[in-house]
């Protein structure tokens, strides 16, 4: 019988946080095309977890658990998730898009023969399921049919709504039996490298965020922002631009092939609004821009905006904002 | 070391929303008035092998592109920037080509071309951002893969390479042949190539091939592909933005200071 799988990392026992957005995503599929979803969980010490994936609408979890799973290894994980996912029968198979299921994805779907789609932002169910995804930077839309079996599918992280917990955990868990091989690991890690993370609020989280472009015209600059991050209590964030000029780390790079943000607030100052750039704010409740061109495109995006030199805006901005806010 | 760039001509990815166009039957973008350009993350990963051979002279870098006519001109970029050899399979399709069906165009020439030690990808084409070429080409070769790489290095039988995973950085090592696929960072903005460089990379021969030659039936591209993209269209945006006024730029910040916290989110 052909099955709905949700396939999840889960290494040093960690279930990703959008998880249960995954099961989300594919009980739709699964009532759409009236198959079951299932879930394969790929990854070390796992415990609880498949439990928590039944209590989330899996009707049956396949396991892989391995202790050279503990963390991410690109080779290792390709050869259990495929085992995992043969095991569970698949007509689709759905991975997160993050930096793993965007890598593995692809891979797993050749390996399998099938279609693939990834960084899918909306599925569409009526008259069969289909899979809608921006393309250009995020200037247009483009919508896939899959035609060869199984479609594996990675969804963008924060798309979909999670699967509400049903109480109900009981299911079949079948652990599928896996020899791994420590010699099939080719890409080895031989460093970590501190994330270069500004200090405080972390981007993903942050309510308030306060973000800079190339307009800014050199790294110094970035002090002046930073002044109006520590009035907000925001996040620090940038654009390619900056990122590329090599003026701030990229893990403050919003965009497309950066981080994905959803605050209530997002000021962005001296960002023309490229929309590889507004990809990444997407989810933001209130767009503020602070841009001295009336025709960037960043205006189509924002709710409030200054026409302005950010420089001459940006001291009594934060001045004021400090007195309003009583600090 | 044979290092093999493979790289795609997209339409500028920089054109701004106001100028951008589709053609929603024949489902792709319209050209207009845009510069091809050599798709954004290929162009880094040219500038990552490069910078291989800056250090190790006898590295070879081959630039590689699957399209039509017009793609000459990314691979002149290409030779420019100072690769060694350039080589494009020819195809007269325009618009999407599925990428498990380009990844064995892709993975049948480097075969045909007698193989790589390190074959480059963009991290994602500029046009339809699907990043997956890189991957299943990957897989083809069945040659290990590193996503997200910034730099690299030749070291003992392998190479060392600098990647931005979804726990931060590392440095990873692999042993050739390795396939890695390349995101932005300063360290890798790719060169501007010198004049003289220009005017010698149009001399320079470039290989074509068909997919002919290579026994590779089109059809894998579209009509016999996995997967078909049915509907491309631009969505609407209806967005009123409140431009606050004012005499000087301070005036503007103490009404911008009022209106933010107007929203009540503070
Ligand atoms: C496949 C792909 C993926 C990409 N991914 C991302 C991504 O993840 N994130 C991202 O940000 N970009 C991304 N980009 C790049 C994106 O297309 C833009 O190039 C980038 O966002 C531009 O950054 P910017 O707005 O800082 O610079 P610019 O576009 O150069 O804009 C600078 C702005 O500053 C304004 N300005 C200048 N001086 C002042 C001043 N004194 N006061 C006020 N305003 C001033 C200018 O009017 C202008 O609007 C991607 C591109 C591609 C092709």
């Amino acid at each position: 019988m052909p099955n709905v799988v949700a396939l999840v990392f889960a290494p040093a026992g960690q279930l990703p946080a959008s998880a249960f957005e995954l099961l989300g995503a594919g009980s739709r599929i699964a009532a759409a095309e009236n198959v079951p979803l299932v879930a394969a969980l790929v990854g070390s010490s796992l415990n609880d977890l498949p439990k928590q994936l039944l209590a989330h609408g899996a009707v049956e979890v396949y396991t892989v658990e391995d202790g050279l799973l503990e963390t991410f290894q690109p080779d290792l994980y390709l050869l259990a998730a495929e085992q995992a996912v043969q095991a569970a029968q698949p007509q689709t198979v759905l991975l997160l898009h993050d930096g793993v299921g965007a890598e593995l994805g692809p891979r797993l779907g050749a390996r399998l023969k099938g279609g693939v789609v990834t960084d899918v932002i909306e599925i569409v169910t009526e008259g069969g399921v289909r899979y809608r995804r921006p393309v250009y930077g995020g200037k247009a839309m483009a919508t896939y049919a899959v035609r060869r079996s199984p479609a594996v599918v990675t969804i963008r992280v924060r798309s979909q709504e999670p699967a509400p917990e049903q109480g109900n955990a009981e299911g079949p868990i079948h652990p599928v039996a896996v020899t791994l091989d420590p010699q099939a690991a080719k890409v080895k890690v031989v460093e970590r490298i501190e994330e270069e993370e500004q200090e405080g609020v972390k981007l993903e989280d942050a309510r308030v965020i306060v973000s800079g472009g190339r307009g800014l015209g050199k790294a110094e600059n970035f002090q002046a922002l930073k002044e109006l991050a520590d009035v907000l209590g925001a996040g620090m964030a940038a654009s390619r631009a900056a990122v590329d000029a090599g003026w701030v780390p990229y893990a403050m790079q919003v965009g497309q092939t950066g981080k994905m943000v959803a605050p209530d607030l997002y000021i962005a100052v001296g960002i023309s609004g490229a929309s590889q750039h507004l990809a990444g704010i997407t989810g933001s409740k209130h767009v503020v821009a602070i841009n001295k061109d009336s025709e960037a495109p960043i205006f189509k995006r924002a709710e409030l905006g200054v026409v302005d030199d950010y420089s001459k805006v940006l001291p009594v901005l934060t001045q004021k904002l400090k007195e309003l806010l009583g600090k | 070391m044979r290092i093999v760039v493979c790289i795609k001509q997209v339409i500028d990815p920089e054109v701004p929303p106001s100028e951008f166009r589709i053609d929603p039957q024949k489902k792709e973008a319209v050209q207009g008035r845009a510069n091809l350009v050599i798709s954004t993350f290929d162009e880094c990963a040219l500038e990552v092998a490069l910078q291989v051979k800056d250090k190790v002279p006898e590295t070879t870098v081959t630039a590689l592109t699957f399209g039509p006519k017009s793609a000459e001109e990314a691979l002149r970029k290409a030779l420019a920037m100072r690769a060694d050899e350039a080589v494009r399979v020819d195809t007269d399709r325009t618009g999407r080509m599925d990428p498990a069906g380009v990844a064995q165009v892709l993975a049948s020439t480097i075969q045909k071309i007698g193989g790589a030690d390190v074959v480059l990808f963009g991290r994602e084409g500029a046009d339809f951002d699907s990043a997956q070429v890189g991957q299943m080409t990957a897989e083809a070769l069945e040659m290990p893969l590193i996503t997200l790489a910034t730099e690299m290095e030749a070291v003992d039988k392998g190479i060392r390479a600098r990647r931005h995973g979804d726990d931060g950085w590392s440095v990873v090592e692999a042993p050739t042949p390795v396939a890695l696929t390349i995101t932005n960072a300063p360290v890798n903005v790719p060169r501007i190539p010198k004049v003289k460089d220009v005017m010698q990379a149009h001399r320079k021969p470039i290989t074509t091939m068909t997919l002919d030659e290579l026994g590779i039936d089109p059809a894998i591209l579209s009509e016999a592909a996995p997967v078909e993209m049915e509907e491309l269209f631009i969505p609407e945006v209806n967005n009123q933005v409140t431009i606050i006024e004012g005499e000087t730029p301070e005036e503007k910040a103490e009404k911008l200071a009022q209106a933010i916290l107007a929203l009540k989110v503070l």
